[in-house]
């Protein structure tokens, strides 16, 4: 039964499938909120931080990861049917991450580079987002997501209303938070175009490019920010490398390196 | 015949997840398998072909709760195969920023996972209800770590602003001064906090452990040295693959590490501390002694001891950095990739990280490897393990199994970066 009509607090679930574990760390990381969360929240199920996890079911699911094996697959349904609201955190659970670059490879040759025995190693073929496997509610992204919008998050979630979390690109941030352009006043290389903001235009800040760990912004035209990139130096092999990353997987960004590729 | 199997399900409190499996038989301990439930992500085969650039950036994401650790081995790795040192104040703000690092993740393993086991609550959050004020004190410190972090790398967790040379923006003085105030404050939550762990109720259990860590010949190392072991080898870096061999155990099919032929050294705090202590700041030798550390610490449960002063350690060093801080002349030195061979270690909050990287002549990376500290001590953790459990064979299944998980937690395995730990499969015979 639904938290909101019985009156107990809502009880969260912290999810694990193939990932780095930054995502979930970054609830750990709101030092100032965690106490008050966990008096809102009922911590049920959470193995990073608590080794009494409560049976389901769970108001909210943080799902982070992404499968790429036989059990997973199975697990992420049974989280599934235990979870009221289900929301993917990162580029890993959104997008398959960093170990979907296998997508681009044969995974029995990657197999074999980093074990002896590859027999004994039970993986897909893919790193598959969790949307892939099962209906989602909300996706969070980036790698990792930002605390302010898992704030968001989970304040919209007590609130019974959507998240508000924008998805124009990085150089709208860039100009709020008023860097300078890397791009035009630097000739730096950036993604910010086309990726998604929500980190509030870090690499820029730092005098870099940003490399598109949000993965792609709601619109997206990569094919003149790759005319401009290679107008600034960069080879084809270069542009499919830069698109995968983190979220290679990523329509926009798929297409956007397999173009590249087809002209290398 | 008493046959008893125990099983734990998901080990929690540990970064990842991971299993344990016992078989006992007549008292006897005959099978004892640590199971790590980390489908493999296959780092050193996606690496290949990638940029000698972009090390940092991927391999941060074998762990997001030591990505510095795996940016500064990464880093080192790239510029020893170019001829490329990183000295002076660049060096400094990479040690502050790995201090940073250790502040935060050697909090969070104090406070919300291992102290918890101490005091018998099952989550940092559930003994905020008795200990709010221990555990308020736990996240300050670890928010100090993390603003030291984000401050120069942008953010808490895979910091942006790490490159091979350097930097891609150096602080300004100005922008450093604000966090000398927190550090000093943290300085003192940090000695607290020693004192505090020194209470705790330790188990009566010494096991003679062969140590391996990284030494410095004027520092507690962390960011760089050469590798030793209490038997008193030591090696350059360069001859690490001569000493240490991985290799994939049929029975378990894990990645064990051998050093000189043999399983089972221990790296992380304890070593450290064994090796090193003489080196640490004056104020956190004397948090040591007054803790009752000695030289060195063979009870693994008091590990948590010899965090804490390491936290110490780690505040009055990134204050001294700061204080004596001027700005580099240029955010990274120079970098012209040829191709070679280049290897890095640095000291992770968990223990001694080390990378290879072959790069060819277009600056391409043609292999990778890395051996994380969780995949050498995990040998270790289950002779720790063996040790634990036969004398206590008899006690109730739930007990021993709380047991179990807190002799797994004293080593502070963060599984997700042993970038190559697997789900166990047994043969079915
Ligand atoms: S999205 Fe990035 S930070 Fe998050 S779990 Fe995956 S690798 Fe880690
Ligand atoms: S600027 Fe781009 S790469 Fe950098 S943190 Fe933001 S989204 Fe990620």
């Amino acid at each position: 039964m639904d938290a909101r009509q019985t009156g107990r607090r809502p009880r969260l679930a912290v999810w694990k499938f193939a990932s780095c574990d930054g995502c979930q760390l970054t609830l750990l990381d709101c030092e100032d909120e965690l106490l008050s969360i966990a008096a809102e929240m009922e911590i049920a199920y959470f193995l990073e931080a608590s080794s009494a996890p409560g049976p389901g079911p769970y108001d909210l699911s943080l799902v982070e990861g992404s499968i790429t094996t036989p059990e997973d697959a199975e697990r992420i349904r049974h989280v599934r049917r235990v979870s009221r609201r289900l929301v993917t955190i990162g580029a890993c659970a959104t997008a398959g991450g960093i170990q979907a670059l296998r997508d681009f490879a044969d995974v029995r040759e990657f197999t074999s580079v980093v074990y002896a025995r590859p027999e004994y190693i039970a993986t897909l073929e893919r790193s598959t987002p969790i949307s892939a496997n099962v209906p989602v509610d909300f996706e969070l992204r980036g790698c990792p997501i930002d605390k302010r919008q898992l704030l968001e998050v989970i304040t919209a979630f007590l609130a019974d209303r959507r998240p508000v979390v924008p998805g124009h690109s990085v150089c709208v941030e860039c100009k709020a938070r008023g860097n300078v352009c890397v791009l035009v006043a630097h000739g730096t290389p950036c993604l910010g175009p086309v990726t998604q903001a929500g980190c509030g235009a870090l690499c820029p800040a730092y005098n870099r490019g940003c490399y598109g760990c949000f993965g792609p912004a709601e619109t997206t035209n990569s094919g003149a920010l790759n005319a401009k990139l290679r107008a600034l130096g960069m080879s084809d092999p270069d542009l499919v490398r830069v698109y995968r990353t983190f979220n290679a997987t990523e329509e926009p960004f798929r297409r956007a390196s397999e173009e590249a590729e087809g002209d290398a | 015949m008493t046959h008893k199997t125990i099983r734990l399900g998901g080990l929690s409190r540990v970064e990842g997840e991971g299993a344990l499996l016992v078989r006992a038989r007549d008292g006897v301990v005959t099978d004892l398998q640590l199971k790590i439930y980390e489908p493999p992500r296959f780092f050193e085969a996606l690496l290949r072909g990638r940029s000698y650039e972009e090390p940092p950036d991927i391999t941060a994401r074998i762990c997001g709760i030591c990505p510095v650790a795996y940016q500064m081995s990464a880093c080192q790795a790239i510029e020893s195969a170019f001829g490329v040192e990183v000295t002076g104040p660049l060096r400094d703000l990479r040690l502050l920023l790995y201090y940073g690092e250790w502040i935060e993740s050697h909090a969070l393993h104090i406070f919300l996972l291992h102290a918890p086991d101490f005091l018998g609550y099952e989550s940092g959050v559930a003994m905020a209800a008795d200990h709010r004020d221990h555990l308020e004190r736990g996240l300050a410190l670890k928010k100090a770590g993390n603003e030291l972090v984000a401050t120069l790398g942008g953010r808490a967790i895979h910091p942006v602003n790490v490159r091979v040379g350097g930097f891609y923006r150096v602080p300004r003085p100005r922008e450093l001064a604000p966090l000398a105030e927190g550090l000093r404050r943290a300085r003192e939550h940090a000695l607290d906090t020693v004192r505090w762990v020194a209470g705790f109720d330790f188990p009566d259990i010494e096991h003679d452990y062969r140590f391996l860590a990284l030494r410095h010949p004027g520092e507690y190392a962390i960011l760089s040295g050469s590798p030793a072991v209490s038997d008193g080898t030591a090696f350059p870096v360069t001859d690490w693959p001569a000493h240490v061999v991985e290799e994939q155990v049929p029975r378990s099919t894990a990645l064990h590490a051998r050093l000189d032929g043999t399983g089972g050294y221990l790296t992380g705090a304890l070593a450290r501390y064994a090796l090193n202590s003489e080196r640490l700041s004056p104020l956190a030798r004397s948090a040591a002694r007054e803790a009752g550390l000695g030289p060195i610490c063979r009870n693994p449960f008091r590990s948590i001891v010899v965090r804490a002063v390491e936290v110490v350690h780690a505040c009055d060093e990134a204050l001294r950095i700061i204080e004596g801080y001027t700005e580099p002349d240029v955010p990274a030195v120079p970098v012209d990739p040829v191709a070679g061979v280049g290897h890095g270690a640095s000291e992770a909050p968990r223990g001694t990280l080390y990378h290879r990287y072959r790069v060819d002549e277009a600056g391409l990376i043609a292999e990778a490897d890395i051996v994380p500290p969780t995949a050498q001590n995990q040998v270790r953790i289950e002779m720790d393990l063996r040790a634990l459990i036969e004398p206590h064979l008899d006690l109730p299944q739930a007990e021993l199994a709380a047991l179990c998980e807190r002799a797994v937690r004293n080593h502070d395995p963060c599984i997700s970066c042993s970038a190559h730990f697997l789900e166990l499969r047994l043969d079915a015979r």
